[in-house]
């Protein structure tokens, strides 16, 4: 706790030097948006404009597109990619752990092992769950109830 | 490095969690008790969670009159901790009691909805006993969360994912409120404890005239405000509340409510203690704000449980006057109101619960038409209740909106507590005409599907009781709350 003994900083007093920086910052911005505005409009009055098949048709690496691009992806990707990140994070605080593991001694070990211990009665949750089945929906419904 | 491990470790106090500590267990024994067994059978599950609170209730009062801090000052279970703990552990064993025969009828009985209302409990005891900032929105965090899943619980209820996703889509915004408070609060003091920033305030007298600590303080009140309902951050409650399971429409009504009471609290009366001045003139603006838009949107509902919703937030405008006080008197009124309120929200909504139909699109003023004579117990439960919301002795509502008005008249706000008074005939309208449905209404429906089950009928009982306890013989509760104040 830092009571500190400086003033406290009052931003209305140290606003006259400011606007100076403002009006560069908004010419600055002014000029950005002018730039861009100007290619725009440049590139859309002076270029010619062509349609053919060939142009019209979406870039797909000289790859002539096929079927619909509204593609129903299958949601255990998108489980399990939630269920990798979930566990991915608490490295984070295995590793931190494991930095000063000679320093926690005893009471640290006991302590990062109950957090895993816990980490894994959530994959035992998932697993029962039928989050971790693959296949079509009414497989995994058969097994729980998930996604 | 190794001062520092140590120092860490020492400051370790089991103790001064113990209580959410069980419920957390708890919550995670009945996930997979609840996962390994069979698919559509809650009961066991629901039983257990009521045992799990009572134990957290015990473990929760052996604390009283023995405060306990640790983890490096970030926690203090204190005598106000322990009273605002009592009160969610209650609202989560009603709410629990009113729900397996519900989820039923709904067709939802999924285990996971007890364990999560444990979680939503333990969050708002952290909310409680956080001394730091930043255990205050751990535990926001962990009741909110659980609750966004509580509120979308029925998935293939259209109303239920409505109010799930607009409770989390605001909820995540005010909490990003609260966030950056706590951030631009840091900037100026340095600190993120409550005391720290005490400090900081004595030290620096003119901190009202510093724009970053009044966007700090404002902002993390904003955070607080939107969990309790306040106007102008009200907007979320009617939705939410209508859309949600009745019986987590109540417990969100009465804990994390309470909760949040507690935090905004803490945080006001010892962190910002200097700025008493200024946060009264603010307060005093919001208490008549959230009293007057709650009430008078509530005239014209003609659901009922938005009608709750609306009530439930002028609610918060009455509590929010013991703030305004800022004394003794108005600080264990608050406590005490909102025990109260827990009792008879509580109350109200498990009555719904039970007249409820499938789907509850009968939970309508004209769908109580008759209620009276056809099931008088409920009748005169529900009409205890609503007498107890209005604020008419001999109900514990009249005694916790006298003790919070008293203490405003102590406070010399003498104008605040007339208006709160013209606020409650206000809101005698709306209360009466459920009655009036009820008693002077000729029956429409025969209410056959009406069946009190035990769970529910013991729910409505101990908030009966709990009512007509608090109403007639407050004193010794009322001392209990003034030794809870700071």
């Amino acid at each position: 706790m830092s009571a500190s003994t400086e003033p406290p900083t009052n931003l209305i007093a140290s606003s006259a030097q400011d606007i100076e920086g403002l009006l560069s910052l908004g010419l600055y911005a002014l000029i950005a948006t002018g730039l861009i505005l100007i290619l725009l409009l440049l590139a859309r009055f002076l270029g010619q404009r062509t349609h053919s098949e060939a142009k019209d048709a979406p870039y797909e690496s000289a790859v002539d597109p096929t079927g619909d691009a509204r593609l129903r992806e299958p949601v255990p990707f998108y489980l399990v990619a939630i269920f990798f990140i979930v566990f991915d994070v608490e490295a984070v605080f295995v590793v931190s752990w494991a930095v000063a593991y000679d320093l926690l001694g005893w009471a640290g070990f006991w302590q990062i092992s109950f957090f895993i211990f816990i980490l894994f009665l959530g994959l035992v949750y998932l697993w029962k769950m039928g989050g971790l089945e693959w296949g079509s929906q009414s497989a995994r419904d058969q097994k729980r109830r998930i996604g | 490095m190794e001062n520092l491990v140590q120092e860490a470790i020492q400051n370790v106090n089991m103790q001064a969690i113990m209580p959410s500590l069980v419920l957390c267990v708890f919550g995670m024994v009945l996930l997979m008790v609840s996962v390994f067994s069979k698919r559509g059978n809650t009961t066991h599950v629901a039983w257990l969670s009521i045992a799990a609170l009572v134990i957290t209730g015990f473990v929760t009062l052996s604390g009283w009159n023995n405060p306990q801090g640790g983890f490096a000052d970030s926690v203090l279970f204190d005598n106000f901790a322990t009273f605002f703990s009592m009160i969610c552990i209650i609202a989560a064993g009603l709410t629990i009691l009113m729900s397996d025969d519900y989820l039923k009828r709904e067709g939802s009985p999924v285990g996971e909805y007890y364990p999560l209302i444990l979680f939503t409990t333990a969050g708002a005891m952290w909310m409680a006993s956080g001394t730091d900032l930043m255990t205050i929105f751990l535990g926001l965090e962990v009741l909110s969360i659980s609750l966004y899943v509580l509120a979308g619980f029925f998935r293939d209820q259209t109303r239920s994912n409505e109010a799930g996703l607009k409770y989390f889509f605001l909820g995540a915004f005010s909490t990003g409120f609260l966030l950056y408070g706590v951030a631009l609060l840091y900037g100026v003091t340095g600190t993120t404890k409550i005391q720290g920033i005490a400090a900081y305030v004595q030290a620096n007298p003119d901190s009202a005239m510093n724009t970053m600590f009044i966007a700090g303080g404002l902002l993390l009140l904003v955070g607080f405000l939107f969990k309790i309902a306040a106007a102008p951050f009200h907007m979320w409650t009617p939705d939410v509340y209508q859309g949600a399971p009745t019986p987590i429409t109540a417990f969100m009504s009465a804990g994390p409510k309470a909760a949040a009471f507690a935090a905004l609290m803490r945080v006001t009366i010892v962190g910002l203690d200097g700025l008493q001045s200024e946060l009264t003139s603010l307060f005093w603006v919001l208490a008549v704000l959230t009293m007057t838009v709650g009430n008078f949107i509530a005239l014209s509902q003609k659901d009922l449980k938005r009608m709750l919703a609306y009530s439930s937030i002028s609610h918060a405008g009455y509590a929010m006057v013991g703030l305004v006080a800022w004394n003794a008197v108005g600080l264990s009124a608050i406590l005490f109101y909102m025990l109260v309120y827990t009792f008879m929200n509580m109350g109200a909504f498990a009555v719904l619960v039970l007249i409820g139909k499938k789907g509850e699109d009968n939970l309508t003023l004209d769908g109580v038409a008759g209620l009276g004579y056809k099931k008088p117990i409920l009748g005169i439960a529900l009409t205890i209740f609503l007498f107890s919301l209005m604020g008419l002795p001999p109900t514990a509502g009249f005694t916790a909106k006298f003790y919070i008005f008293a203490g405003a008249i102590k406070a010399g706000y003498i104008w605040l507590a007339v208006l709160g008074v013209l606020n409650s005939a206000v809101s005698l309208y709306y209360y009466l005409r459920i009655m009036v449905q009820m008693y002077f209404k000729d029956p429409e429906e025969d209410f056959a599907w009406v069946k009190i089950n035990v769970p529910t009928a013991i729910s409505i009982a101990i908030s009966v009781v709990g009512v007509l306890y608090l109403g007639i013989v407050p004193g010794a509760v009322m001392n209990l709350a003034k030794l809870a104040g700071f």
